[in-house]
């Protein structure tokens, strides 16, 4: 869609664009005419992968919701029917059911990408916000898909996870009243969740719009962490973005695919596979994987703090952990924002990130487990007070305390006295012939 | 939380699975080698077969197949049945009623059952099922390779892995003691023992070959679209490779000018 390939004298394109400058409009957001940083690394794919994901599970979904069923009696017939009888409806309900996983995976490399290169500082702060809010919403909506199929698993994840809403002080009990619409978790749930789970992703897209919007008024961040100078700094987001994120796209397709083509339950429970009993708790319920960090610590609190309960504790914890988010470019003082050049920030990141990994691996275990010989609750524990400390305590101290290494100039010169790299951008202005 | 754990711990305990004196988690089952894994796997034909027979004349006395129909049985474009021809399903069928209706003068008839019927369960319901069984309920086989960790490998351990339990272990009222089995007290007797089905091609049958085969049958009818979805993983996964290298070198030709 360059200038000059003669797109826009076409008379046709002409005639819309007097009328709808729509093809305009997609060129300056995603097209030759939106400047984009040019030394973005394949850490900055995963935005648009997250955006094709949110698309690929909107579409799958839709398919599913053709064949699917949200009534207690029917619910685990109907997918099994997809799975059996549909043509290629294994196919499509393998597609959604690891898409929820690939989407989680993506988005929070997306997120590790942002805390990394300090992408929630100034002027970004909203964006990182929206970003946050897509986040809670795609939770919410995870959590209600994984009801439907209406498994054990399903049944007795909606029961606790439910059950946290009584934890409120006055309100609480109400409130699961009004999740279940009911006295349990029955029909009317199912019902509800159904038509949730099918509602919020378009919310996910309205919200997703505004992300986007937000990250074009001041572009993207880069590895770099400074501020673009001038149009020797960026390049057009087509074709270099483009072809980039193609190529990235096809990649993560292959990993995708394998996933749904040859390890399709690999992230599943095969208690979900045995029809919703409320009879029969299960021995271990575990969330979904992508919830386990939260549910290690939601477990953790297992102390009354002052007049609040360990239950009560738990839930303020679980949901604080990623409300702290919203504070996060407040908490971080340092006006560096890429780890890079900041020496003891990246210690204290990967730190952070070990931490996340670990509670992940404890929200996964019996509550009562052990491993060589420390319970694993205690791990937890330790994992859940650091996840904060790094936010309330390392974050704001280090900007503080901490001595960055000196910024490049400028993004075309990262090296102090130029290089190839300047060289090239000295000649080569923001145009692509 | 506390109360969650409580529910999680009734819960168990109604199931027997955490009954004093017997630890909750069985041990993992040894790794069996089975043709239907890795990325060519497909199910053996014949072993599906014989599978099917020691299912109808062993389990499914107890157990029902309520996800698979007669027709499933048959050849599909899919390449996904066991293999009979449409007369022997129809045949198969045939050996069974159901209850259909109600016809026109509202009443509810027997008639033999059509490729098209669901396999036939040997219980109306759940109730009727826990009353033959001393209170036992015997699930549903359809997804049960599925629906347990490690899937076909426990199945197979745990037909094969009756015992005498060992000293010191009381076992409930009508139950038998086995090695691979949560709790290790199942209601379920030894269902196989030698000579328990005559194999039509001749494989003689042990407990460990009818064990194997009604694995690879259950197996098949827990994912039926097994074969179809590994065939089209591989065209998919090798187109995906060509187009990466494509995109690579179309990303590399753009971005010469700017690196």
């Amino acid at each position: 869609m360059a200038q000059n390939n003669g797109f826009f004298e076409n008379p046709t394109v002409k005639w819309i664009e007097h009328r709808l400058p729509i093809f305009s409009f997609l060129d300056h957001s995603l097209g030759s005419q939106y400047p984009t940083p040019r030394n973005l690394n394949y850490w900055w794919n995963f935005g648009s992968l997250a955006g094709f994901m949110l698309v690929v599970m909107i579409l799958s979904g839709v398919f599913l919701a053709m064949n699917y069923t949200p009534h207690v009696d029917h619910a685990f017939g109907s997918v099994e029917r997809i799975m059996r009888d549909v043509n290629y409806g294994w196919l499509i309900r393998y597609i959604h059911m690891n898409g929820a996983s690939m989407f989680f995976i993506v988005v929070y490399i997306h997120i590790f990408r942002g805390l990394y290169f300090g992408s929630y500082k100034p002027p970004r702060e909203i964006l990182w916000w929206l970003g946050i809010v897509i986040l809670l919403l795609m939770m919410a909506t995870a959590f209600m898909g994984y009801v439907l199929p209406w498994g054990q698993m399903s049944f007795w994840g909606a029961t606790v996870i439910t059950n946290l809403f009584s934890a409120i002080p006055l309100v609480g009990d109400k409130i699961v009243t009004l999740l279940w619409g009911g006295f349990s978790v029955d029909n009317a749930t199912l019902n509800r969740f159904f038509a949730l789970h099918y509602l919020l992703p378009f919310v996910i897209a309205g919200v997703v719009v505004l992300h986007i919007w937000a990250l074009h008024v001041h572009g993207s961040n880069n590895p770099l962490g400074i501020d673009a100078r001038g149009p020797q700094d960026k390049i057009p987001f087509h074709p270099y973005y483009t072809v980039k994120d193609a190529f990235g796209l096809a990649v993560f397709m292959i990993f995708f695919m394998f996933f749904v083509f040859f390890a399709p339950n690999f992230f599943g429970e095969p208690d979900n596979y045995i029809p919703a009993n409320p009879m029969v708790t299960p021995a271990h319920i575990v969330p979904e994987w992508y919830f386990l960090p939260f549910y290690a610590i939601l477990r953790s609190v297992t102390f009354n703090i002052l007049f609040i309960d360990a239950k009560l504790g738990g839930v303020l914890a679980m949901f604080g952990s990623i409300l702290i988010l919203f504070l996060l470019p407040w908490l971080d003082t340092s006006r560096v924002r890429s780890g890079r050049f900041r020496p003891v920030f990246k210690v204290f990141y990967w730190l952070f990130f070990v931490v996340c990994m670990l509670l992940g691996w404890v929200g996964g275990q019996p509550a009562d487990a052990t491993a060589a010989g420390i319970p694993l609750l205690r791990i937890g524990q330790v994992c859940t007070f650091w996840y904060f400390f790094h936010f309330v305590v390392v974050l704001p101290l280090l900007g503080w305390f901490e001595r960055p290494r000196p910024l490049p100039i400028s993004i075309s010169q990262p090296v102090l006295g130029g290089g190839r790299i300047a060289a090239a951008a000295a000649s080569k202005p923001m145009e692509k012939a | 939380m506390s109360r969650m754990r409580k529910l999680v711990v009734a819960g168990a305990l109604a199931l027997g699975i955490a009954s004093p004196g017997f630890a909750a988690e069985a041990p993992k089952p040894p790794s069996q080698s089975w043709g239907f894994e890795g990325l060519f796997g497909t199910y053996d034909r014949a072993s599906l077969q014989r599978g099917y027979q020691v299912y109808k004349e062993v389990c499914a006395s107890c157990h029902s197949l309520g996800q698979i129909r007669y027709r499933d049985l048959g050849v599909s474009p899919g390449g996904i049945g066991l293999g009979y021809s449409e007369d022997e399903v129809k045949a198969i069928a045939a050996e069974f009623k159901v209850m259909d209706g109600p016809n026109d003068n509202g009443e509810m008839f027997e008639r033999t059952a059509r490729p098209a019927d669901r396999l036939h369960s040997p219980f109306a319901n759940e109730k009727a099922a826990r009353s033959a069984n001393n209170g036992a309920y015997p699930p549903d086989l359809s997804l049960i390779v599925e629906a347990r960790k490690n899937g076909a490998d426990y199945l197979y351990a745990l037909l094969t892995g009756y015992k005498d339990p060992p000293a010191g272990v009381t076992l409930n009222e009508g139950m038998h003691y086995n090695a691979w089995f949560p709790g290790f007290q199942i209601a379920m007797g030894s269902p196989l023992s030698d000579d328990r089905v005559t194999y039509g091609d001749g494989t003689k049958a042990t407990v460990s070959q009818m064990a194997r085969d009604v694995t690879v049958f259950l197996a098949w009818a827990s994912e039926p679209n097994l074969e179809q979805r590994k065939a089209l993983g591989l065209k998919v996964i090798l187109f995906l490779i060509i187009l990466s290298g494509i995109l690579y070198a179309a990303k590399r030709k753009i971005w010469s000018d700017v690196h």
